[in-house]
């Protein structure tokens, strides 16, 4: 269609839907490569997708955590300075609804185990970040797995028996419904 | 004059230099100010000339209050919708990353046709937007334990920009989003590497990629230099420092979306994706620390909801018995704070003054006791409650300290 078309009537309409249009593409950015893709992807998913290979045990983790970890987590993972990993629950634990002050770790908390390879690789130890080859990463899970009385002490932590683990926690979970309005406050 | 005249010599003739002075601020921390010289008559004395950068009155110390884990605005100290970009609250899991620009990229990959690399600039090609906009941490609450704290110490977590950049779905469209993708991870590149599930629905309804914030770019502690942005929703969820997207067909449970970031709630259980924040309100004057006088106050403060406009403030300013609608300044924005004010006359007794933000839902904003009523006294994130400030006698206004029940 001429510019001079956009003068009048329906032409009119169909020449501006046509200037406001956005294209489909811009055709700005680059391809990403198999290989980039396959460095940068490191999320891992519930089902264990995104796993690498390797695996861990946990007499090899309990060295792993002994080193990195326990300055800051404590010798059992209860003591701090910061975040108690492994869960000081007793008996009759109160669900935590009922109480501020439970305290909330992996064993009574976290509904995934591949949550704890997921994060661990990617920020800990805090003070070096991605630091832990990915076989110290499957260790020290698995020695916080054991740590939280999930798993024995034979257990072997690959990327086909992480996602297998029940967490405690998991059947709790519930997703957000709230809605706004009038209430009920939620 | 054959010397060279200097900005130096125009201004104080090559003599004094700014006196020195100490003085507290708002939260009684003694700090050292410049004094001017010849502030006894500035009709005396020529002032400095235009610089490159702007600055704060000597005379103004609004100041942010950091911890360890965040740092919190000054709500108090303000007196409009905006947060001055430096004053913007910060939250981060391992500290603010500096990134060259020139080498950022955000990458788009997973469910999508086309697996892309976009640069900064690739970014700032695309057709833009601005919105006005709140960023409000899920955990921006404080126990009410003690008189004296500030509207900062209470809600400080709550920052609102003008920010710019492209819309996500621009970007959807762009690499050819699967259809079958429901969920997308946004990561950033910070040492935490943040990362959070996000609903694809949200991606396309008005998720932003943003690169500037109130006119200039982004703040290094804001996301330098591009970050997501989602309106309305917890701020952990808009991932700054944004370096890649993965779309997917389901969540990944990432730590921040497990461990952190749900609260317990009635029955034992566990909230997840708890996105929206709830509608909330804040007086920011008067408040602690300021101190009243018998007459005629303006009432100020902050309302807002992440589900859309706010509809209504209503103040009471006889300890929550009756309420009355407070004055909206335009523009009232979706998703955004909007100042209210309240003109009212203290004849001197002691009271209790509060707000409540009803948003177009028609949500209105709870007691503390209703949310604990409702969620069980573990909850922890998405405190939105009614604050109420106490004024006495001799015009000292607190904080009135509530049971945790
Ligand atoms: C220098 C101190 C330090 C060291 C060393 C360290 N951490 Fe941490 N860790 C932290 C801090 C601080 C956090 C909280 C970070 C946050 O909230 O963003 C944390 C959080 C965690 C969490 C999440 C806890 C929760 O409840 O959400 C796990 C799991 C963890 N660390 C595991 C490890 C492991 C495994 C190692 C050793 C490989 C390690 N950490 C070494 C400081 C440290």
């Amino acid at each position: 269609m001429p510019f001079w078309a956009c003068v009048a009537g329906t032409v009119m309409i169909a020449c501006e839907r046509r200037s406001k249009a956005m294209p489909e593409h811009f055709g700005y950015g680059r391809p990403a490569t198999e290989k980039e893709i396959a460095v940068k992807a490191i999320a891992i998913r519930p089902d264990g997708k995104g796993l690498p290979a390797g695996s861990g045990t946990v007499q090899d983790g309990a060295i792993v955590y002994a080193a990195k970890c326990a300055s800051c987590h404590g010798g059992t993972g209860v003591e701090g300075p910061f975040n108690v990993l492994v869960a000081p629950d007793t008996v009759g634990a109160k669900p935590f609804d009922q109480s501020s002050k439970r305290v909330k770790a992996i064993g009574n908390y976290w509904p995934y185990a591949t949550t704890i390879f997921d994060y661990v690789r990617r920020a800990m130890p805090f003070n070096a970040p991605g630091s832990l080859s990915d076989n110290e990463v499957y260790s020290v899970t698995a020695w916080l797995l054991h740590a939280n009385k999930l798993i024995g002490t034979d257990a072997v932590i690959n990327a086909k028996t992480l996602p297998g683990i029940v967490m405690p926690a998991r059947k709790y979970y519930v997703t957000d419904s709230r809605k706004g309005g009038d209430g009920p406050y939620e | 004059m054959s010397q060279k005249m200097t900005r130096r010599h125009l201004l104080l003739g090559g003599a004094a230099t700014a006196a020195v002075a100490l003085v507290k601020s708002s939260f009684g921390k003694t700090v050292q100010i410049g004094i001017p010289e010849a502030a006894l008559d500035p009709t005396k004395q020529v002032g400095p000339l235009p610089g490159v950068l702007g600055t704060r009155s000597p005379f103004e110390h609004p100041q942010r209050k950091p911890s360890l884990t965040s740092s919190q605005t000054p709500l108090q100290d303000l007196y409009g919708m905006i947060t001055p970009s430096d004053l913007h609250f910060e939250r981060h899991h391992a500290g603010v990353p500096a990134i060259d620009p020139h080498s950022y990229e955000l990458m788009i990959h997973g469910m999508v046709d086309k697996p892309t690399v976009f640069s900064l600039a690739d970014l700032k090609r695309f057709p833009s937007v601005s919105r006005i906009c709140f960023v409000e941490c899920s955990g921006n609450f404080r126990k009410p334990d003690k008189e004296d704290i500030t509207p900062q110490d209470i809600c400080g977590l709550t920052s609102q920009s003008e920010w710019t950049g492209v819309m996500l779905s621009t970007l959807f469209k762009e690499v050819g989003v699967d259809p079958k993708a429901t969920w997308f991870l946004a990561e950033g590149s910070d040492a935490a590497v943040m990362s959070r599930s996000i609903p694809v629905s949200k991606g396309w309804e008005d998720a932003m990629i943003v690169y500037a914030q109130n006119g200039e770019a982004i703040r290094p502690q804001q996301g330098y230099p591009a970050r997501l942005l989602l309106p309305g929703w917890e701020g952990n969820t808009s991932i700054k420092w944004l370096r890649r997207i993965e779309l997917s067909d389901g969540p990944f449970m990432t730590r921040e979306e497990t461990s952190k970031y749900t609260e317990p709630v009635k029955d034992g259980k566990i909230r997840q994706f708890s996105f929206t924040m709830d509608a909330r309100s804040i007086i920011t004057y008067p408040a602690y620390p300021s101190q009243l006088q018998k007459g005629w106050v303006e009432i100020r403060g902050l309302a807002w909801s992440g589900r859309g406009k706010v509809r209504q403030v209503e103040v009471s300013t006889d300890a929550g018995k009756t309420w009355n609608a407070a004055r909206l300044q335009e523009p009232v924005l979706d998703k955004a704070h909007t100042y209210f004010r309240y003109l009212w006359q203290w004849n001197g007794d002691t009271t209790a003054i509060m707000s409540r933000a009803i948003d177009e839902t028609g949500y209105i904003q709870p007691s503390l006791e209703q949310l604990i009523t409702a969620r069980g006294p573990g909850t922890g994130y998405h405190l939105n409650p009614v604050t109420a400030w106490l004024i006495k006698r001799d015009g000292q206004v607190v904080y009135s300290p509530e049971k945790w029940k």
